[in-house]
């Protein structure tokens, strides 16, 4: 009790006030994620009833697409046809992202070499070169795969790059000297030191990987997901765009999360419990 | 009175380093260290280490006493001069060295437990062994009861117990010590220092220990070696005669104590602008 006084004579009465909404948010914290939904749903829902847009539907129009479109089948379809590209491109550019950033991480050489092509497919508008893409590539599978690894697999490699480079050089010595050999220095410290900036780079990649999939299926050809959004627009029906733009972006979002917690269950067992 | 016993001790320093050579467990050999072509570290050091002393390496900041440690773990090469450790040079780390960090280097995925067993697990001890004999030093060290924590979870204090049990698991002959109680707070740092030396008389390992405190070096220590900064040379040695048996808080009250951190100051702050 006398704590918390001067705590609130400390800080002022507004900052014990916050801090006791916030104890209260880190003990419920499914109902403040459930409440964020809700505030953001209302406001679409809000808008969408204002009629500012004839293009525009409100959240419940959207949610009854939404099911109407998963209950006749059409969502698993184009979700078996999008999920092709998008599954394939995150699996290239997570093998070689990972493998060329650790590589660079830990060699000078390697760096040199590969460093700057990296830096340049990040730095450049990769939905520009799509076109390109299709140019030499036609428009199958082999575009839409490209598509998806040139957006994500620039953020794995940096990322996965600056994530070696900024493990801890004491823990590196400290492993060397104990004669640890180059192997036991490689998997048993730096590997999981770096794994969560890593972790964090993969997240973004495979957000990245998302809008590569999509974007695809909107510039080379409509197919899976991209055409459920084409034709709908095309026909107006504007619900059924909107659900399937949300349908995607939830998935996206889920991925997302899964992976933080495959990280933690992986690498970080002293976050676990947290 | 306490002048001429120091200075006798000293003066005594100088031939013992002869007589001690053959009990000399790390000896270094004209070292330089010269950083990027320019900038020198260290220049033509040569000193002993003797077996089952404590050592202090001792000088304000930029005198190369960290770079000296560090060649000496092998963690650095010197641009010259040879370091020999038991009489082989030294080429890199060894199993008769541990090195206790100034971060402490504890790896925060794993727990108190692996940490303390990371060097014998390097070294292929088996996982009972090796837990076996990480738990010991664990208890050594105080921390028995929070062998599955992680480091996360422990103070500052606490996490250096970790790293200083680590080091002792892998039973080397030298324990290099980088500054490892400047990151805990003063209070910690005393128990801590306490603690040391009691650690000491059931060990009988050699310390050798990096400091810039002058306090700290001449409560622990048989032997300070003072360094001089840009570029980081031998200054002066110093031979403490304060008697550690009793009551570690009592040091700290003894005339030699108080002197002799009066004496090194007086003789350290021609350096310190």
């Amino acid at each position: 009790m006398a704590s918390t006084t001067q705590t609130n004579a400390a800080e002022g009465p507004v900052a014990g006030l916050t801090s006791r909404w916030a104890s209260a948010a880190a003990d419920t914290p499914a109902i403040w994620k459930i409440l964020s939904l809700a505030l953001i749903f209302g406001a679409w829902e809000i808008a969408g009833r204002t009629n500012f847009n004839y293009a525009f539907p409100g959240f419940l129009e959207t949610m009854a697409a939404l099911w109407e479109m998963i209950a006749d089948g059409s969502m698993g379809a184009a979700y078996l046809r999008t999920a092709e590209p998008l599954v394939l491109g995150l699996v290239i550019s997570l093998a070689i992202g990972v493998s060329s950033g650790v590589a660079m991480g830990l060699r000078r050489d390697v760096e040199w070499l590969t460093l700057p092509i990296f830096i340049t497919m990040q730095a450049a508008p990769m939905a520009a070169l799509i076109p390109l893409v299709t140019f030499v590539y036609g428009i199958g599978l082999a575009s839409k795969v490209l598509a998806v690894v040139m957006l994500s697999l620039p953020v794995i490699a940096i990322n996965s790059y600056k994530a070696v480079r900024n493990v801890p050089s004491s823990l590196v010595d400290m492993s060397r000297s104990f004669m640890g050999s180059r192997r036991q220095q490689v998997f048993g410290i730096i590997l999981p030191a770096a794994s969560p900036m890593m972790f964090a780079g993969i997240r973004l990649g495979v957000a990245e990987g998302f809008s590569g999939a999509v974007l695809a299926e909107l510039l080379i050809t409509p197919t899976g997901i991209g055409d459920l959004i084409t034709y709908n627009r095309s026909i107006a029906k504007f619900a059924h765009m909107y659900a399937a733009i949300f349908s995607i972006v939830a998935l996206a979002v889920i991925t997302v999360s899964l992976l933080h917690r495959l990280e933690v269950t992986l690498f970080r067992p002293e976050k676990r419990g947290v | 009175m306490n002048v001429t016993h120091l200075s006798e001790s000293r003066a005594h320093s100088a031939p013992a380093a002869g007589d001690a050579a053959r009990d000399a467990i790390i000896e270094v050999e004209g070292i330089h260290k010269i950083y990027g072509g320019s900038v020198t570290a260290l220049e033509n050091i040569n000193l002993d280490f003797h077996r089952g002393a404590l050592t202090s390496l001792l000088g304000p900041s930029g005198c190369g006493k960290t770079t000296l440690l560090k060649i000496l773990a092998g963690l650095l090469q010197p641009t010259s001069g040879e370091v020999r450790v038991n009489g082989t040079p030294v080429t890199g780390p060894g199993p008769e060295r541990a090195f206790v960090f100034q971060d402490f280097a504890l790896m925060p995925w794993a727990t108190v437990l692996r940490n303390a067993a990371y060097g014998l697990e390097l070294r292929g001890v088996s996982l009972r062994e090796r837990e076996e004999r990480a738990r010991h030093y664990i208890d050594e060290v105080g921390l028995s009861g929070f062998e599955d924590k992680y480091p996360h979870e422990l103070s500052g204090g606490m996490r250096q117990r970790v790293g200083l049990a680590r080091a002792l698991a892998v039973d080397a002959d030298v324990l290099l010590m980088d500054e490892p109680f400047s990151a805990v707070d003063e209070q910690t740092r005393r128990k801590f220092q306490e603690d040391l030396i009691r650690l000491r008389e059931i060990e009988k390992k050699t310390f050798l220990l990096v400091t810039h405190s002058i306090e700290e070096a001449v409560y622990l220590s048989d032997r300070i070696v003072l360094l001089s900064p840009r570029p980081g040379r031998v200054a002066q040695i110093v031979t403490p005669e304060i008697d550690r048996s009793g009551d570690p808080d009592a040091i700290r009250r003894t005339p030699e104590y108080l002197d002799l951190i009066d004496e090194i100051w007086a003789g350290l702050r021609t350096y310190v602008e």
